[in-house]
């Protein structure tokens, strides 16, 4: 049979229990003051004051080696700690890339003088990192980058230019995907991955892209004949799309491609409580089926990255359903009941519909757009 | 182990005249007597029950190769009757059993009369595990005759049938007497879905159009990653409800129950269309999984009640109780 095996989560154990409990306590306490509008931001909310406060409760780097920070926790655990962050609408911005995908890469591809210098403060919610994968000709087809990085000495010379690097303006680093030798035409070849210090490298220039939604969240950053050590080469030199790949499959499988408009339930719920009609309840009926099913799946993605194994099959699947499913609760909420969505209301049902139909068309987009992922799906099942 | 016989067993037993025979209505009673044999009927109860204890992943697996074959006899619900007649503390049904609910029956000097309406099979059954109000009932088959003929969209029979019986055995209904139902459906329909993309990835390989395979093109992929995607949620929809009706969580059934029954419509939808006309035949095998899909998604309580049930429930919970209670499914 070609069936995709979603292996059954375990069942929680009594620590797993436990750790839930005492961090839904901890978030209680530390999200007290933040209104609904600031809740759907979701995983894009920036607070580095929220994240050095996880960091010091031992909440980042759940998974590493001790001996790096972190607390050799298990991945259910983490999962525990991540989805409960976005049910919560917590601002886990400033450490969101750094503990989901920049940690992990130089956990698994860096050197012993790296994972001293970055994984400590990391795990201590100090660092904050960005993505430097796209370019303005290379967003999907990242093997046609462009960004050229050329040894002299003991530093590199970088000149290119990426955009929708969320935060750049507000991080300290970024992992730079750049062409180490030849040209776009050579593919995956040739390509390698540099950390580059985004307050301190000469020749580099960040600047604001905004969105739609008037926010500004993404940026371009351009280097000019930008000077970074040598040392900062992450990795092989060469080796950067294999590496690449692994952190992608880092960004495809939580719980953020499903909770984004998690908010937009928890405050449709307070307006339809008191008034709620049968066609409501069957709507929210079929909603919470959907999340609940969506939430298994990711967990058993979490059990089989715990195992080591291949998951980006089940990975994507997960991300495409996820997207659909958290694109459609603005549709739906508009299905029971009327209100003009105002991005500057007073009352939190207008200001976070508005916040979630303006951020809701991205969702399909970052971390690899819903048709890359169904060509990712269709290779799985052996179509091409 | 378990399933191999169960697949073995059918390669042999299950050709498509048996299947063609079934959709006329006619009992398949020699593969009947092999899936007795292999005790089917018992497997979803524990060895103090009388059956095998089997893991909640063997049982799965059993009850999705039954979806995965459209195995035309009520053997799924066979072993929820079972399950149920086993916890109230009832006798074993003693061959093919019905599941059924109805509340306007008339109970009078001990009779137990009225209509149960559509029983699968209920012509051919031994006996009906049937939930009144807070009884659950043993009835016999000769507690009923035929009141009128029912046909699924699948062609198999579901009759609704004239209850007159003089009550000998009953006990506290222990659960939800549709969520066993809805449970064993829910496993069915991910098997028959990873039977519509089996087929479905075949066809798109050898049809060839336009000079290459139909899979070739993008926009057919598209569409096999989204019955891919579909699977995926039924898969785990049956095992979410499995988990909960273990643990007689009734919400967690019909969050798992209520998802498999979206994905069969849309599933079934999806492999018809990759198919073209040939997949709107009944010279192509894919109707018996499309037609059962359809059937079986209505089953047992329909999408309604379940989303209901599920929908009400979340609401009471409140805005900042609804991720708890989501993490509770």
């Amino acid at each position: 049979m070609t069936a995709i095996p979603f292996p059954a989560p375990p069942a929680d154990s009594a620590e797993v229990i436990a750790l839930r409990a005492e961090f839904r306590a901890f978030l209680d306490q530390q999200l007290a003051s933040r209104t609904p509008r600031q809740r759907s931001d979701n995983w894009y909310g920036y607070d580095r004051g929220f994240s050095r406060a996880m960091g010091q409760a031992g909440y980042l780097g759940m998974t590493w080696p001790k001996q790096y920070g972190g607390h050799e926790r298990s991945a259910f655990e983490r999962a525990v700690i991540v989805e409960e962050c976005l049910a919560a609408g917590a601002p886990v911005g400033a450490h969101w890339i750094a503990d989901r995908q920049s940690g992990p890469s130089i956990l698994k591809f860096g050197t012993e003088a790296q994972k001293q210098a970055f994984l400590p403060r990391i795990a201590a919610g100090e660092l904050s990192f960005g993505i430097g994968m796209s370019e303005p000709d290379s967003g999907s087809d990242l093997a046609a980058t462009r960004t050229k990085a050329v040894k002299d000495g003991d530093v590199y010379r970088v000149t290119g230019t990426k955009v929708w690097t969320s935060f750049a303006h507000e991080a300290d680093y970024v992992i730079l995907f750049c062409r180490t030798s030849g040209t776009p035409a050579d593919r995956h070849m040739g390509t390698s991955q540099l950390l580059v210090d985004l307050k301190n490298t000469p020749g580099l220039t960040i600047k604001p892209i905004i969105d739609l939604a008037g926010q500004h969240h993404f940026n371009e950053m351009h280097f000019e004949d930008a000077i970074v050590p040598a040392d900062m080469l992450l990795g092989e030199e060469g080796q950067g799309w294999d590496q690449v790949m692994s952190e992608l499959a880092f960004e495809r499988s939580g719980p953020e491609r499903f909770l984004s408009s998690i908010e937009l339930m928890v405050q449709l719920i307070e307006v339809l409580k008191g008034r709620d009609s049968d066609a409501a309840q069957i709507t929210v009926g079929r909603v919470t089926a959907r999340l609940a099913v969506l939430r298994r799946l990711s967990r058993s993605v979490a059990g089989m990255l715990q195992e080591h194994q291949n998951a980006n099959l089940q990975a994507a699947i997960v991300k495409d359903v996820g997207a659909l499913f958290e694109q459609a609760l603005p549709e739906i909420a508009r299905e029971l009941i009327d209100a003009e969505a105002d991005p500057r209301a007073a009352g939190a049902y207008a200001s976070v519909l508005a916040n979630i139909v303006h951020n809701s068309p991205s969702w399909s987009l970052r971390g690899g757009t819903r048709e890359i992922l169904r060509g990712i799906i269709a290779r799985g099942l052996g179509t091409r | 182990m378990l399933a191999e016989m169960i697949t073995r067993l059918f390669e042999r037993s299950l050709d498509d005249a048996a299947q063609a025979a079934a959709r006329e209505g006619q009992w398949l009673p020699a593969l009947w007597a092999e899936v007795e044999e292999m005790g089917l009927p018992l497997a979803l109860l524990t060895e103090d029950q009388g059956g095998f204890g089997l893991s909640f992943a063997e049982a799965g697996e059993a009850l999705r190769l039954l979806g995965s074959h459209a195995m035309p006899l009520p053997v799924a619900e066979t072993m929820a009757a079972n399950q149920l007649l086993a916890a109230a503390g009832l006798p074993l049904a003693e061959g093919p059993s019905g599941l059924a609910r109805a509340d306007d029956l008339t109970i009078s000097n001990g009779r137990l009369s009225g209509t149960v309406a559509r029983v699968a099979w209920g012509e051919q059954l031994d006996c009906l595990a049937l939930a009144v109000g807070d009884k659950l009932y043993r009835v016999p088959r000769s507690g009923w005759s035929v009141a009128e003929a029912g046909t699924a969209l699948n062609f198999h029979p579901r009759p609704s049938l004239a209850l007159d019986w003089a009550i000998d055995a009953e006990a506290a209904l222990p659960w939800c007497p549709l969520a066993g139902g809805a449970t064993v459906r829910a496993y069915q329909i991910a098997g028959a879905l990873e039977a519509a993309l089996e087929m479905t990835l075949s066809h798109t390989a050898t049809r060839v159009q336009f000079g290459k395979p139909l899979q070739k093109n993008q926009v057919v992929q598209h569409e096999l990653a989204k019955l891919a995607g579909e699977l995926a949620c039924a898969t785990a929809a049956a095992d979410l409800a499995g988990e909960a009706l273990a643990r007689r969580d009734v919400l967690g059934v019909a969050a798992g129950s209520q998802r498999a029954r979206e994905a069969a419509g849309a599933g079934a939808s999806i492999a018809t269309q990759m198919h073209g006309a040939i997949g709107f035949t009944r010279e192509h095998r894919l109707h018996l999984y499309t037609t059962s899909l359809w059937t079986w998604r209505d089953e047992f309580g329909g999408q309604v009640s379940w989303a209901k049930l599920l929908g009400s429930a979340a609401i009471d919970a409140g805005g900042p109780g609804y991720w708890p209670m989501v993490t509770a499914l």
